[in-house]
């Protein structure tokens, strides 16, 4: 009995954690567990959540994108900038074409050219914010008729009841899922980034498979933009930043390893949704917003370090 | 790359050309110099070195400490916010205990925090990237917490005037960076601590198997790092006068990108704070160059990051291929 229960608390010491946490904001806050709540909390989540599916990808191959916040930011500019010019459709295929070819070419230079992932995707984090400028001006831009087109359906539209952002996030995770459980492409994900070199002894082309991985972070990065665009009705040329962070805070804490060859989908979107909560709790609680940071880091370190024991069977290293 | 491969023959001619591929940066920072020395009449002036020392020194003390923890084979993405709340403390407690405590505190709260760090990597094992990019997010949290949402202000300003001692063009700050990046470079090449700092950087298991206490060192560098941040932070609230709860955001960035531009190894157990000085210098030149041009922000962002890339590709054809 003791053995199970210890077994239990190692294995899902953190679900039970987070169920503590929503037990104790449910009775001191009454809307939270409401149905309205929690769909405003999977709303806010919907767009980190889409750029998390992409970067869970490339995360799995053990590689890493920092440049999707820059990337975001300028992919909403574009969206809404060539909605007022060309009207909403060729906006939306601009946009997805946009982020598919940023993400390419970092698939060719972490791919094939082999650079560290790091470094690279930093230098396009920087790159892609001076296009931001380069594109707008510095001005920010809006939506010329924001309530007569069907654009803010994305952002802000419902259909059957649930937002459209979350039915393209949950619809997007289970793609995503599939992909990457049941094809050959989302094998080679996992056998990449398990041991690359056994993967290529293997037949498997690794510079193919992170480049793809690179392309998938580039198109949910523009879903994202999109749904960005359409909640917003505009764009800064700062709405994006951090978001990076933010991201990798959700994958890592759903406990996707940073090394490679261990993760899924299901975890970022249960790692990301808890950071939702975590977040909306608080500040149902009363807190100010920044107190939702330092629980963020305490429970990154202790969500990570728990994983992490558990695998290895003993807490410290 | 044929030639490279005879390079190690030794020829004097042939080992300055080896010195130079090794340490591309600065024939990348010679050449940047002659660029804008060219394009700009007020570059090449005493004055306007002077400034650039200056700027490129708060970047530069952070990438010390970074340089200390890139060899050891780790990273740290928490500076940023170790030098907002520092900053803050120094300032936000003067009014409590006068200046000298107040600064003394803020630099303790660097070393603690990098102390925290450490001791979380090496008790736990975890990647150091997630353990400070935790430490990014909430010690920023740990910041607002402290100054609230506004920037808080000296009570005196006479603490604005404590860095302002010059020799020559050459600003306190500037000083105070050489003088740290020399003495680390000595740690370095000199200490125990600083060649098993290498030994753990380059083959961990190795370095743990030959008797080398890996937890030890790693906690020591994070502390370096921190408490180093620190002092950036510290100078930066004197130059100021004030602290805002947003100083240094991304700075970590910046800090990785000088690091990695003067050919330190993110992967650990190669690198030098010659190197790391060389690529301060090189974005602070970038930075200031530009400027003088009237160049918009967006072609300094995009130049950095071409730059950075381009360091990455020189160093993979020049050095991988090659020889080391």
């Amino acid at each position: 009995m003791g053995q199970t229960i210890n077994g239990l608390l190692r294995r899902h010491g953190l679900a039970l954690a987070f169920l503590v946490f929503l037990g104790v904001v449910a009775l001191n806050a009454d809307a939270f567990l409401s149905p309205g709540n929690i769909l405003d909390v999977l709303r806010q989540v919907s767009i980190t959540g889409m750029m998390a599916l992409g970067v869970t990808f490339v995360v799995l191959t053990g590689r890493l994108d920092l440049s999707i916040g820059s990337l975001l930011t300028l992919l909403t500019v574009i969206v809404v900038d060539q909605h007022n010019i060309a009207g909403p459709f060729p906006a939306i295929v601009m946009t997805l074409l946009a982020g598919l070819a940023v993400g390419a070419f970092n698939g060719v230079l972490v791919g094939f050219v082999g650079l560290n992932a790091l470094i690279v995707t930093l230098a396009m984090l920087s790159f892609l914010q001076g296009l931001v400028l380069l594109y707008s001006g510095g001005s920010n831009v809006n939506v010329a008729n924001a309530q007569e087109t069907w654009f803010a359906v994305f952002g802000r539209g419902d259909f059957l009841g649930l937002p459209v952002p979350v039915i393209l996030f949950l619809v997007g995770a289970v793609i995503a899922g599939v992909v990457l459980q049941f094809t050959t492409f989302g094998r080679r994900v996992y056998g990449v980034g398990g041991n690359e070199t056994a993967s290529v002894f293997s037949g498997i082309d690794a510079r193919w498979t992170v480049f793809w991985t690179y392309v998938v972070s580039g198109f949910t990065t523009g879903v994202a933009a999109v749904i960005m665009g359409s909640r917003v009705m505009g764009a800064q040329n700062t709405i994006g930043q951090g978001y990076e962070l933010t991201v990798l805070a959700g994958v890592i804490l759903g406990g996707t390893s940073l090394l490679g060859g261990s993760g899924s989908i299901w975890r970022t979107v249960i790692g990301i949704s808890m950071l939702g909560f975590i977040q909306n709790g608080l500040l149902l609680l009363g807190f100010p917003y920044y107190v939702q940071w330092l629980v963020t880091w305490a429970v990154i370190i202790i969500a990570v370090w728990i994983d992490l024991g558990a695998k290895r069977g003993r807490i410290f290293a | 790359m044929s030639h490279a491969t005879d390079i190690r023959a030794g020829s004097p001619l042939q080992s300055v050309l080896g010195w130079l591929l090794r340490n591309h940066i600065w024939v990348f920072l010679a050449l940047t110099i002659i660029v804008f020395s060219w394009a700009s009449p007020y570059f090449l002036t005493v004055n306007n070195i002077g400034n650039i020392l200056t700027q490129g020194a708060f970047i530069g003390i952070l990438a010390i400490g970074m340089t200390m923890v890139m060899i050891n084979g780790e990273i740290d993405l928490s500076v940023g916010a170790v030098l907002a709340l520092a900053s803050a403390l120094a300032i936000g407690l003067q009014d409590h205990m006068g200046v000298w405590p107040a600064v003394f505190l803020g630099l303790m709260s660097g070393a603690a925090l990098g102390f925290l760090n450490g001791t979380l990597v090496a008790l736990s094992g975890m990647h150091s990237f997630i353990v400070t990019l935790g430490g990014l997010i909430g010690i920023r949290g740990l910041v607002f917490v402290y100054s609230g949402e506004n920037a808080l202000m000296v009570p005196d300003f006479s603490y604005t005037e404590i860095p302002e001692v010059y020799l020559g063009p050459i600003s306190l700050t500037a000083m105070i960076f050489f003088a740290l990046a020399l003495f680390f470079q000595w740690v370095l090449s000199s200490t125990r601590h600083g060649r098993e700092t290498y030994a753990v950087g380059d083959n961990i298991e190795a370095a743990h198997d030959a008797g080398i206490n890996v937890k030890r060192h790693k906690i020591i560098n994070f502390t370096i790092c921190s408490t180093l941040a620190a002092v950036c932070g510290i100078l930066l609230s004197m130059r100021l006068g004030t602290a805002e709860p947003n100083a240094g955001r991304i700075w970590e960035l910046w800090t990785i990108i000088a690091v990695v531009l003067g050919g330190t190894r993110l992967q650990g157990g190669f690198g030098s704070m010659w190197m790391t000085i060389g690529g301060v210098l090189t974005l602070a030149v970038l930075r200031n160059g530009l400027r003088l041009l009237n160049t918009p922000n967006y072609v300094e962002l995009m130049v950095m990051g071409a730059v950075l890339v381009l360091a990455l590709v020189l160093d993979k054809v020049l050095n991988h291929k090659g020889y080391t």
